[in-house]
C-alpha cells in the first residue's frame, strides 16, 4: 500500500469502509441551496491515477460537486474524505483551478504573479514571494507552454492562455487530486491539445484529476473514468462501462435520437 | 463611448474646475508674497506644518489601504464606515462624561466612532446574507440611519455645558485648521501602523482580491482577513475624519487608488503610486489651503486629488484614454497597411500564369485592390496615402499603382509570415482549412520576426527565401468580387 | 410634552418629504443604485451653492435647474468614468460624488459671505426653522416649505403613475424595455434628475444627507414586507409617513428622558425609519427573521429571485 505524507486523522469508526488510499471518497453528500437540492445522496469513490470526467446537464450540479468537495459551499450532509482524511487537513495534497469567470481578469498581476499563488498555501503567513517560488511559478509556465508570457498583465492574455494560467497555477500546487472546473470551456484548439497533453502528463505521474467537463463529443478522447450526474449519481466507472444510451438518456433526459447519434457515432471512433 | 461624448464630458469637467477656481476670492496679499508660499510649502510655516504632514501621512496609507478596497470591490465601505462612525463620536463622548472625565479626549471619541463604524459594516453585511436586499440597500440603510442618529446625539450634546459645538462638530469638515501635536501623532502611529500591516499581508491580500474561492481552498481564513481589511480601513477612516472630515476621507481611500492603476499594471507599483498620489494630494492640498484660509482643507485636497486623477484617467500609459486609443489607432494602421501590401501581392500571384516561374512586379488596378478585400474608396484613399508615404507604393498611371522595390519586399514577407500561420495552425491545431485565414490574420499581426523564423525552422521543408507556398485555402477572386456586389 | 400646530406642520413637511422621496426611492433600490442617490444626495450641493451665488437667494427655481445639471452630471460622469476607464462603479461614484462635494463646500463657504447660508443647514436641514417660514395661501398660513416638497410630491407621485409601466420594466429588465421601444437609458436620466430635484426639494427640511435615509429605508422596510410592486409604494410611502410622525414624537420626547435638551427632528425621522426596518427584519410575515429561524430556512446570501413578482 502505498504511504503518503502530511497529517491525517485515523479513520473514523463505525461507518462503511473508506479505503485509504483512494483519493476521493465521497459518502451521502447532500448540498442545499434555498431548500432546494442542488446535489443529493452522492456516493463516489474514485481510483488513484485517473483522469476523472465529470459530465451532466446544465444545473445539475458539478460544480457544486468539485466546491464541496473542498468546503466551499456548506455541505447539508454527508462526508468527503480525502487520502482516508478530511479535506482541511489535506489541502496540501489538492490542486484547484476553478472556472475562469470567478475572477476578475483585469487584476494588475502579470501570468507569473498569478502562477505563484499556487505556492502560497506552503509560504505561509507574512511571508514573501522569493525566487524559488518563482521558480516554481516558471517551470509551471514553462509545462503549460506560455513562459515567454510570464511577465505580461493576464487581461492581455487570450482565453486559452488564460486559462494555461490556471492550470499552471494548479501544478504549482504540486498536489495529487486536482479539481478542475470546466477547463475545455471556450479555449481555442491549440490551447485544447495543450490541455490534453498535459492531463496525460500528470496521468502518467499518477495524479489523479476530477474535471467537470461540457463537450460529450471529447468525453470517450479524454478520460478513462466517468462520472454521470444529474443532481446524483447516475453512474460511475469506466468510460467504456459507463458511456452507454442507457446511461446518457438517464442523465440527460429525453433528446432521445440526438443522443443515439452522439453514442453511436462516439463508440465507433476510437481515441 | 465616442471620442465626441469623451470630449465634451473632459469639457465639461475642466469647465467646473476652473468654476471652482474662479469662484475663489482670493487674497491678493498671499499670492504675491511668493516668498510665504515656498515657506508654506518646505514646511517652514510652524502653523502649517503639522496640517501638511498630517493630511501627507494621512493620503498616504488611504492611499495603501483604498487599493485594496478598490481590488476587492468595496470602494464605498468607507463611505458607509465613516457615515457609521458619526454616531460614535456623540456616544463616546456621553460615555466619557458618565465617566467622570472631560469627554472631549480624542482617543476614546476615536475610539467610540471606531466601533460604531465597523458595527455599522457588520449590519450592512448581516443585511446583505438575511434578506432579498443587496449590498447597496443595505449599505444605504446603514449610512443614513446611522448618519440620523450621530446628527440627533450630536444636536443633543452639544447643548450641554461641557460640549464644545465647534470642536465636535469638525468631524464634518476636519479640524486641520486648528490641529495640535497630539493629533498629529495619533495619526503618525495609526498612519504607519496601517501602512505596515499592509505590505505583511500584501500577498495574502492580494490572493483574496483576486481569486477569493482559491485562497479559501488552499485554507486561508477569508473572513478573517477580509475583517483585518476592513479594521485597517476603519482605523484610517476614523483617523481621517478628525483631520480632513467625513465625507472627504472618503475620497482619499478612493481616489488615489483608483488614478495609480492607469499608470501600473503592476500590483506592486499600483500601491506605491497610490501612497504616492494620496501624500502629494495632502502635501499640496493643504498647502494651497494655508495659503487661502478661506478654504476648507479637506475640500482642496479632494479637488487637488481629483485633478491628479482626471490627469491619470486621460495620459496614463497603462490604461489612460489617450494611449489607449492612440495604439489602438496605430494598430489599425499597421493592420490596414499589411493587409494593402498583402492584397496586392495575391493580385500579382493571381496575374501570374504560370506558377513555377518567379512574380513579377506589374502595375495593379484599383479597382482589383478595392475588389480583393472589399474596401470602401475612401478607407483604400487613406491605406493608399500611408503605403505612398512609406515608399512602398507608387503611381503607375490612370487608375493603377505599382509596389515599389521596398514595397514588394514586404509584401512578400507579409504574405509568407500569413500563409507560415496558415499553414502552422492547420498543422497544429485541428481547425479546418476555411477557417484559417480569420484566426491567422490576428495572429499574424502581433507576431515578431523570430517567431516567424521559429515557425520557418520548424516546417523544415520550407526555405526560407522569398517564395511563398501557396495559399492552402483557394482565393476565389471571382467570386469575392460578385459576393461584394451583391452586398451593395 | 407640549405638541403645538408648529409640531403638526413639522411633522406634515417631514412626511410629505418622506412620501415624495420613498417614490423613486423604491426604483433606485429595485435597479441596485441605492449609492447612487447617495451620490446625487451629496453632489448637488454644488448646483446649490451655484445657485446661491447667481441669485442670492434661497429656494428658487434656478436651485432646481442648477440641481437638476449635477444631478445627470453625476450620472453621466460616472458612467463615462466607469466605463472608459474600466474604473469599478462604486469606485467611479465615489470619485465624482465626493468631487463634486467638495467643489460645493468651497463655493458654499464663498457664497455664504453673500449669503445667510450655514453649511451645516445644508447638510442637515433645519425643520425647526422651516416652520416658522410662512407664506400665505388664500386663507391659510401655510410653511413655505410645504409648498415646495408638496409641490415635489405631487410631481413626482405623477410621474411613477403615470409612468409606472415603463419605470418598472426598465427597471427589471433594460435591454427588454429598449427592444419594446422604452428607452432603458433615457429611463435612467430620468430617474436620476427626479432624485435631484427631490434632494433639492427637501435639503431645506431634512438635509442633504439625511434623505438618503428617506429615499432608501422606507422602501427596504416595505421589500421586506411584500412581494408585489404597487403595494411596496404604497407602504414604502405609509412606512415614510410614520417615520415622519415617530421621528418628531421622538425628537420631542426622547432628549428630556436623557436631560439633554432638545434635537434635530429630521435626525430621528431617520432612526425612527432605521427602527421601523429592524422590526420588519424580525417580524416580517415571509421574510422576517424571527419566522426564519422558527420555520423554513430560505437560505440568503446566496443570487436570489428578488425582483417583486410582478409579470410583465
Amino acid at each position: 500500500m502505498k504511504s503518503f505524507v502530511d497529517n491525517r486523522h485515523a479513520p473514523a469508526d463505525g461507518r462503511p469502509e473508506h479505503p485509504d488510499n483512494l483519493p476521493l471518497a465521497i459518502h451521502d453528500l447532500t448540498v442545499a441551496y434555498h431548500r432546494k437540492p442542488v446535489i443529493w445522496d452522492i456516493e463516489l469513490n474514485i481510483p488513484e491515477g485517473k483522469l476523472v470526467g465529470v459530465v451532466g446537464p446544465n444545473g445539475a450540479g458539478k460544480s457544486t460537486l468539485l466546491k464541496a468537495c473542498q468546503d466551499l459551499v456548506p455541505k447539508t450532509s454527508g462526508e468527503v474524505h480525502i487520502y482516508g482524511a478530511p479535506y482541511k487537513s489535506c489541502r496540501s495534497l489538492v490542486g484547484y483551478v476553478p472556472q475562469r469567470e470567478s475572477v476578475d481578469w483585469d487584476f494588475p498581476v502579470s501570468a507569473l504573479d498569478v502562477v505563484a499563488m499556487g505556492t502560497y498555501g506552503r509560504l505561509g503567513w507574512f511571508r514573501r514571494v522569493g525566487k524559488a517560488q518563482k521558480r516554481v511559478a516558471m517551470d509551471a509556465l514553462e509545462r503549460v507552454g506560455i513562459e515567454h508570457l510570464a511577465n505580461r498583465q493576464i487581461s492581455q492574455l487570450s482565453g486559452g492562455q488564460q486559462q494555461r494560467v490556471f492550470l499552471a497555477r494548479a501544478l504549482a500546487q504540486d498536489a495529487r487530486l486536482y479539481f478542475m472546473d470546466e477547463p475545455f470551456a471556450a479555449v481555442d484548439a491549440a490551447t485544447e491539445q495543450a490541455i490534453v497533453t498535459l492531463l496525460k502528463e500528470l496521468n502518467r505521474g499518477g495524479k489523479t484529476c476530477l474535471i467537470v467537463h461540457h463537450d460529450l463529443s471529447s468525453v470517450t478522447r479524454y478520460f478513462d473514468w466517468l462520472v454521470l450526474l444529474n443532481m446524483r449519481v447516475v453512474a460511475s466507472g469506466p468510460t467504456e462501462e459507463v458511456f452507454t444510451r442507457e446511461n446518457l438518456q438517464k442523465t440527460y433526459g429525453g433528446k432521445l435520437s440526438l443522443l443515439d447519434d452522439v453514442v453511436d457515432r462516439l463508440r465507433h471512433v476510437s481515441s | 463611448m465616442s471620442a465626441v461624448k469623451s470630449g465634451l464630458i473632459l469639457l465639461v469637467a475642466l469647465a467646473l474646475l476652473f468654476l471652482s477656481a474662479g469662484s475663489v476670492e482670493a487674497r491678493e496679499s498671499a499670492w504675491q508674497d511668493w516668498g510665504y508660499v515656498w515657506k508654506v510649502l518646505t514646511l517652514q510655516s510652524y502653523n502649517a506644518r503639522l496640517v501638511i504632514l498630517s493630511t501627507s501621512l494621512l493620503g498616504m496609507a488611504s492611499g495603501l489601504v483604498g487599493t485594496f478596497l478598490l481590488l476587492r470591490k468595496r470602494s464605498l465601505m468607507g463611505d458607509v464606515l465613516s457615515h457609521a462612525a458619526y454616531p460614535g463620536i456623540g456616544m463616546a463622548f456621553l460615555v466619557m462624561l458618565l465617566l467622570g472625565g472631560e469627554g472631549k479626549w480624542l482617543p476614546g471619541l476615536l475610539l467610540g466612532a471606531a466601533a460604531t463604524g465597523l458595527l455599522g459594516v457588520l449590519m450592512v453585511l448581516a443585511i446583505r446574507n438575511t434578506t432579498r436586499l443587496k449590498d447597496d440597500a443595505a449599505m444605504g440603510i446603514v449610512m443614513g440611519v446611522s448618519f440620523g442618529l450621530g446628527v440627533a446625539l450630536m444636536k443633543m450634546v452639544s447643548n450641554l455645558p461641557q460640549a464644545d459645538a465647534a470642536g465636535l462638530n469638525s468631524f464634518i469638515y476636519g479640524t486641520a485648521a486648528s490641529m495640535i501635536f497630539g493629533d498629529f501623532l495619533l495619526i503618525l502611529v495609526v498612519t504607519t501602523g496601517a501602512a505596515l500591516a499592509s505590505l505583511f499581508l500584501l500577498k495574502e491580500f492580494a490572493i483574496l482580491c483576486f481569486d477569493e474561492s482559491f485562497a479559501a481552498s488552499q485554507g486561508w481564513p477569508t473572513l478573517f482577513l477580509d475583517l483585518a481589511m476592513l479594521g485597517l480601513v476603519t482605523s484610517v477612516t476614523v483617523v481621517g475624519l478628525q483631520a480632513v472630515g467625513l465625507v472627504l476621507i472618503i475620497a482619499f481611500l478612493i481616489i488615489p487608488a483608483t488614478a495609480a492603476r492607469f499608470w501600473t499594471h503592476d500590483l506592486r507599483g499600483m500601491l506605491a503610486l497610490a501612497a504616492v498620489i494620496g501624500g502629494a494630494s495632502g502635501w499640496i492640498g493643504s498647502s494651497l489651503s494655508a495659503l487661502f484660509a478661506d478654504f476648507p482643507t479637506g475640500a482642496v485636497i479632494v479637488l487637488v486629488a481629483a485633478a491628479i486623477f482626471l490627469v491619470s484617467m486621460l495620459f496614463g500609459p497603462a490604461r489612460g484614454v489617450v494611449p489607449r486609443s492612440w495604439r489602438h489607432a496605430r494598430l489599425r494602421r499597421k493592420v490596414g497597411r499589411q493587409h494593402l501590401l498583402r492584397a496586392a501581392y495575391e493580385i500579382l500571384e493571381g496575374q501570374q500564369p504560370d506558377v513555377a516561374e518567379p512574380i513579377r512586379n506589374l502595375p495593379i488596378a484599383l479597382d482589383s485592390l478595392m475588389t480583393h478585400r472589399s474596401w470602401s474608396a475612401q478607407q483604400i484613399n487613406r491605406l493608399l496615402r500611408t503605403a505612398r508615404n512609406e515608399d512602398h507604393l507608387e503611381e503607375a498611371g490612370p487608375g493603377q499603382v505599382r509596389l515599389s522595390e521596398a514595397g514588394f519586399g514586404e509584401a512578400a514577407r507579409i504574405t509568407r509570415n500569413h500563409r507560415l500561420w496558415e499553414l502552422y495552425l492547420i498543422r497544429y491545431a485541428d481547425i479546418a482549412p476555411s477557417h484559417v485565414d480569420r484566426d491567422a490574420d490576428l495572429v499574424e499581426h502581433v507576431l515578431d520576426a523570430e517567431v516567424v523564423d521559429q515557425l520557418e525552422s520548424e516546417l523544415q521543408d520550407r526555405p526560407s527565401s522569398l517564395e511563398v507556398p501557396p495559399s492552402p485555402h483557394f482565393i476565389d477572386q471571382r467570386a469575392e468580387s460578385q459576393a461584394i456586389h451583391r452586398k451593395a | 410634552m407640549n405638541w403645538s400646530s408648529l409640531d403638526t406642520w413639522t411633522v406634515a413637511i417631514g412626511a410629505i418629504c418622506a412620501v415624495a422621496c420613498a417614490l423613486p426611492g423604491c426604483f433606485l433600490v429595485l435597479r441596485r443604485m441605492s449609492m447612487m442617490g447617495d451620490a446625487i444626495s451629496h453632489a448637488v450641493l454644488p448646483g446649490l451653492a451655484a445657485a446661491f451665488l447667481i441669485t442670492h437667494s434661497r429656494v428658487t427655481v434656478v436651485m432646481f435647474v442648477g440641481a437638476v445639471c449635477v444631478g445627470l452630471l453625476t450620472a453621466v460622469f460616472t458612467q463615462w468614468i466607469s466605463k472608459s476607464g474600466k474604473v469599478d462603479r462604486g469606485a467611479a461614484m465615489g470619485i465624482v460624488f465626493t468631487s463634486l462635494f467638495a467643489l460645493g463646500l468651497i463655493m458654499i463657504r464663498q457664497s455664504a459671505q453673500h449669503v445667510e447660508l450655514d453649511p451645516s443647514c445644508v447638510l442637515y436641514g433645519s425643520l425647526e426653522y422651516c416652520v416658522l417660514d410662512i407664506v400665505r395661501v388664500g386663507a391659510l398660513e401655510v410653511p413655505r416649505a410645504v409648498l415646495s416638497t408638496g409641490t415635489v410630491m405631487l410631481a413626482n407621485l405623477l410621474l411613477c403613475a403615470l409612468l409606472f409601466k415603463e419605470l418598472r420594466i426598465s427597471s427589471f429588465d433594460p435591454a427588454l424595455a429598449t427592444t419594446m421601444g422604452i428607452n432603458a437609458n433615457l429611463m435612467h436620466y430620468l430617474l436620476m434628475a427626479i432624485v435631484a430635484v427631490t434632494t433639492v426639494a427637501a435639503f431645506e427640511a431634512v438635509g442633504s444627507i439625511i434623505v438618503i435615509a428617506m429615499l432608501i429605508v422606507p422602501p427596504a422596510t416595505a421589500l421586506l414586507l411584500t412581494n408585489r410592486l404597487p403595494f411596496v409604494l404604497i407602504l414604502s410611502a405609509v412606512i415614510g409617513i410614520a417615520s415622519a410622525f415617530l421621528g418628531h414624537l421622538g425628537a420631542l420626547t426622547v432628549p428630556p428622558l436623557f436631560d439633554l435638551g432638545d434635537t434635530v427632528s429630521s435626525g430621528m425621522m431617520a432612526v425612527a425609519a432605521g427602527l421601523l426596518f429592524c422590526l420588519a427584519w424580525l417580524l416580517a410575515p415571509q421574510q422576517g427573521l424571527l419566522v426564519r429561524w422558527f420555520g423554513r430556512d430560505l437560505g440568503y446570501g446566496e443570487e436570489s429571485q428578488d425582483f417583486p413578482e410582478e409579470t410583465v
